[in-house]
């Protein structure tokens, strides 16, 4: 039998945060792996903690003990401009408000990324194209967000995550601003970049039918991860 | 590249707030721009003075004369090369507004000493010939519609009663930095007069103007030249012309220190504001950073961001001002020609009006920038939404 190594292991994570002198723990005891082409999703009530997970797995957020790893690189050991470069090539990012930058086209947007690699203008240029036809946007990239509709942005903002051909994609609610065609197309989007490029996903989600779309869901609660997994096949 | 572009867009998403700034930095560059060029131009004299030429007068104060005796004596001086003398006249044109610069000279003696004053040789024979002749500089006589052949009436005051001249010439200035104000007759006229209707005060100039034949030896021919009138009744001062011009500043230095602190303050004051600017922009698009950041780029690119923004404005407001300046100096110059015979704009104090910008709009971009760079990502992310 092979024996495969987790992307994502997590061991015995803390993170708490401080309001004057109290101390609020926001996560305990976290500890589970996620492996490489998997679908994740991490439900929850707000304030359970669970997009301070995800920004602790993507490197935007630190945690007072316990480890993270990601391909084997242990995140809280790395230097600022160490994780900076290391976000830039490992982690693509899906928010709820797309986060777009108003003042830059689609193509613009998505070309972000690229602009930290040593690609050409001309390889950028081809990277940015390929990613906007992933995500049926080919004809739109010289517009900008403000005249895209919710939907076509959240779809801009995945072209961007996976232009740079990331280990994986980290997701905070990306249907929580969108209606429900829209979500669906989004979540149909994330399903095929699962399936079909192999890339392995995180979204944090509170709404049951997002869920649905992962092959993992996993349920935190006041900081604690719940020992009930769901997990389908 | 692109980072030129982004600033460019993120310089013009508020755009009233954008053209309010601008405009700020316009007026100050516009103000401070003026305020250093009357500066400058109190210093005029002392700029376009020359280290050749020393100017000799009565130790007690420039009011009392100097006897006509002490020409040939100076002249005999080790190093001497021109004398010259004169007097302040002091006399209105019409009345008292119509003020300017106007001298009982020593014509010829004078014209070798101040070679700046471009006077055509047949403009210059005219007035050499003739003993009630003048000169006059070209924006005086602009100023007053003065042609060659005029008779111009000056009422003394110091010298009471009418004086008449013709205009003989109309020299121009060799530089802009040279005085073009000035009214020139001659000496032998005044004293000549004053001979008949005030003999005691004849055959005294106000003060000596003394050429010397090498820079190198000024020093020492003053020194000596006031050794000579030592004891006499009429004790010597000479210094070189540039100390003697600011001799004339410092009487005023007060109001120069004045506009300096002015112009100062108004640097500040349109830095304040376009910290502001700056500050509200940083906030409003923290977001924004934390995105940026979030996606690898390093906290340089955040200070690029905010500094490049800082920096074009206040640079879109400086060369907007100094293009202003000049026009706007040109109408202050033209009224107040009176009282600043040279008002030019001059490339030290566009280079200050750039440098002031430079520093405006990085000073301004620091604590935003800090701000920015320092701010946790997920801090950042969650002020979106």
């Amino acid at each position: 039998m092979e024996y495969k190594t987790p992307l994502v292991e997590i061991k015995n994570l803390y993170k708490s945060y401080r309001r004057g002198s109290q101390i609020i723990p926001v996560l305990e005891n976290i500890t589970f792996d996620i492996e490489d082409g998997e679908f994740l999703a991490l439900m929850g009530p707000s304030g359970s903690g669970k997009s301070t997970l995800l920004n602790l797995i993507a490197g935007i957020d630190t945690f007072d003990s316990g480890t993270i790893k990601v391909g084997g690189v242990d995140i809280a050991a790395l230097f600022e401009t160490e994780l900076a470069r290391w976000r830039s090539t490992n982690v693509g990012f899906i928010f709820q408000f797309y986060n777009l930058i108003p003042v830059l086209t689609a193509f613009g947007n998505v070309e972000l990324p690229l602009l930290l690699t040593r690609l050409s203008r001309k390889e950028r240029r081809e990277h940015v194209e390929t990613a906007l036809r992933i995500v049926k946007l080919a004809d739109r990239m010289s517009h900008y967000p403000g005249q895209l509709s919710g939907g076509q942005q959240q779809r801009v903002a995945i072209a961007r995550a996976v232009v740079a051909d990331p280990t994986i994609i980290v997701a905070d609610e990306p249907t929580g601003d969108l209606d429900r065609i829209s979500a669906k197309e989004v979540l149909e989007l994330m399903g095929r970049l699962n399936v079909e490029f192999g890339k392995t996903i995180i979204m944090v989600t509170h709404d049951p039918h997002a869920a649905e779309k992962a092959r993992t869901i996993k349920h935190l609660e006041k900081g604690i991860l719940n020992a009930h997994n769901q997990t389908r096949l | 590249m692109h980072i030129i572009k982004l600033v460019f867009k993120n310089t013009f998403r508020h755009k009233l707030r954008t053209s309010l700034t601008i405009l700020g930095v316009v007026i100050v560059i516009l103000a401070f721009g003026l305020l250093r060029t009357v500066v400058s131009a109190w210093y005029a004299g002392v700029e376009s003075s020359s280290a050749s030429r020393l100017v000799t007068r009565n130790s007690i104060s420039l009011v009392f004369p100097l006897p006509i005796s002490y020409k040939n004596k100076i002249r005999q001086i080790h190093g001497v090369k021109f004398v010259s003398y004169g007097n302040w006249f002091g006399g209105n044109y019409i009345d008292e507004k119509n003020f300017f610069a106007n001298f009982a000279v020593e014509p010829a003696s004078y014209l070798e000493l101040y070679p700046e004053y471009i006077l055509p040789s047949n403009q210059k024979d005219a007035f050499l010939r003739d003993r009630k002749a003048a000169i006059a500089g070209q924006k005086l006589a602009t100023k007053y519609g003065w042609r060659i052949g005029d008779a111009i009436t000056l009422k003394g005051t110091i010298f009471p009663g009418n004086w008449e001249f013709v205009l003989r010439g109309i020299y121009r200035g060799k530089d802009k930095g040279t005085d073009e104000t000035q009214f020139f007759f001659h000496w032998n006229y005044l004293n000549e007069t004053l001979k008949k209707t005030m003999p005691l005060r004849a055959d005294q100039p106000g003060f000596y103007l003394v050429g010397v034949s090498n820079t190198n030896l000024a020093e020492e021919v003053a020194v000596a030249l006031d050794k000579t009138f030592k004891n006499s009744l009429a004790e010597t001062l000479t210094e070189t012309e540039k100390a003697f011009q600011l001799s004339f500043v410092s009487m005023s230095e007060a109001i120069v220190v004045a506009i300096q602190l002015v112009s100062f303050v108004v640097i500040i004051v349109i830095m304040a504001v376009l910290a502001n600017t700056m500050a509200m922009t940083a906030r409003e698009r923290i977001g924004e950073y934390a995105v940026l950041k979030t996606l690898g780029f390093g906290g340089w690119y955040i200070a690029a961001l905010i500094f490049g923004e800082s920096l074009f404005i206040a640079m879109i407001g400086c060369i907007i001002g100094i293009a202003f300046t000049f026009p706007i100096a040109k109408v202050f110059g033209d009224t107040m020609g009176t009282y600043f015979p040279v008002f030019n704009v001059t490339m030290k104090t566009i280079y200050l009006d750039a440098g002031v910008s430079l520093f405006v709009g990085a000073v301004a971009a620091v604590i935003p920038t800090w701000r920015a760079i320092k701010i946790r990502i997920a801090d950042g992310l969650r002020r979106i939404g």
